[in-house]
């Protein structure tokens, strides 16, 4: 079974107490449309188990097939920046039907975000290159496909409807 | 399936209606032959597109991929073109399956290539191979651990 290389640190972008005892790590592509099928799945997972979940996303953009793949993860790392990841994050799923080179300012602005700033960061080598080091350490995990997931390290095989129900027949 | 430590047997196969792939042309040069079963599989979670975005990685490590099926050359170009694939697709499509056979990874039922993965060396050996469930993306991760055991060798 694959495993997480490397393991959730400080650097990741996470939603839930770092002590929680599931870990969910999501690798996934703001443009890839089994991606923004999960978003609710997820969120819906965190609502149900709440303080019992650290979700953690990674970014895997699949650039060749995804023209706007890598300036949306680019995007949700330089809102990061501003303390807004899981703003643009969500707004960029919520808003995936729309993805172009026009959205990020729009939600960039829509989120609340110092707009010179925003666009200032999305040139920096150090968030393109956070985007890569996900990339490289999901290629290193195994990653086939996107969204893949991993609990507590270990590589799950199935969807984002699997993960829940998996959750919730461990958790009953 | 042809496993480590064989001498990769020799092929040359169609790339492009006019361009021929002979492997012996490449010793000197790590490659990673994958073998899978048709083009047109369902995109975000297809093998080839995710070798696509790879292909720094393995730039690095000095090795050139080739993807193998028997789909024939006009389907290859066809996927490549709607995929925007940046590597070679190789036709093992006359005689059907004949390079499959050759490193025993031809699904002789299905009339398909199996999904497998093979890493050669600059000398033309085999250093690593791979077999996967057909129904099963390998990753990538097995590729890059074999380059990498080869670039410290």
């Amino acid at each position: 079974m694959s495993k997480l290389k490397p393991e959730v640190t400080e650097k990741d972008h996470a939603q839930g107490k770092q002590n929680a005892p599931i870990t969910i790590v999501e690798y996934g592509d703001y443009q890839c449309p089994y991606c923004g099928d999960a978003y609710p799945i997820v969120k819906e997972i965190e609502e149900t188990f709440g303080d019992q979940i650290n979700f953690v996303f990674r970014n895997f953009p699949l650039q060749e097939a995804h023209p706007f793949a890598f300036p949306a993860a680019i995007a949700a790392e330089a809102a990061a920046l501003q303390g807004k990841f899981w703003e643009m994050h969500d707004a960029l799923y919520e808003n995936q039907y729309r993805l172009d080179e026009d959205l990020f300012d729009e939600l960039a602005e829509t989120i609340g975000l110092d707009i010179e700033k925003f666009q200032a960061d999305s040139t920096k080598v150090e968030v393109k290159q956070k985007v890569e080091d996900d990339f490289e350490s999901g290629v290193r995990s195994g990653v086939n496909g996107t969204p893949s997931f991993y609990v507590n390290g270990n590589k799950f095989d199935g969807a984002a409807t699997d993960l829940y129900q998996m959750l919730k027949e461990s958790t009953e | 399936m042809l496993e480590k430590g064989t001498k990769a047997p020799d092929f040359e196969l169609n790339a492009t209606p006019d361009q021929k792939i002979k492997l012996t042309d490449f010793l000197g040069k790590n490659v990673i032959l994958a073998f899978y079963p048709a083009d047109w599989s369902p995109v975000c979670s297809d093998q080839m597109a995710l070798y696509n975005e790879m292909l720094k990685y393995f730039t690095k490590h000095d090795a050139q991929i080739f993807g193998i099926s028997v789909d024939s050359v006009w389907c290859h170009l066809a996927f490549e073109k709607d995929r925007n694939l940046h590597f070679p697709l190789l036709a093992d499509f006359e005689p059907k399956g004949a390079v499959s056979k050759a490193y025993g990874v031809y699904d002789e039922g299905a009339g398909e290539s199996k999904r497998a993965l093979f890493v050669i060396d600059k000398e033309g050996e085999i250093a690593w191979s791979y077999l996967s469930p057909t129904a099963v993306n390998p990753g990538a991760d097995g590729i890059l651990d074999a380059l990498e055991a080869l670039d410290k060798k």
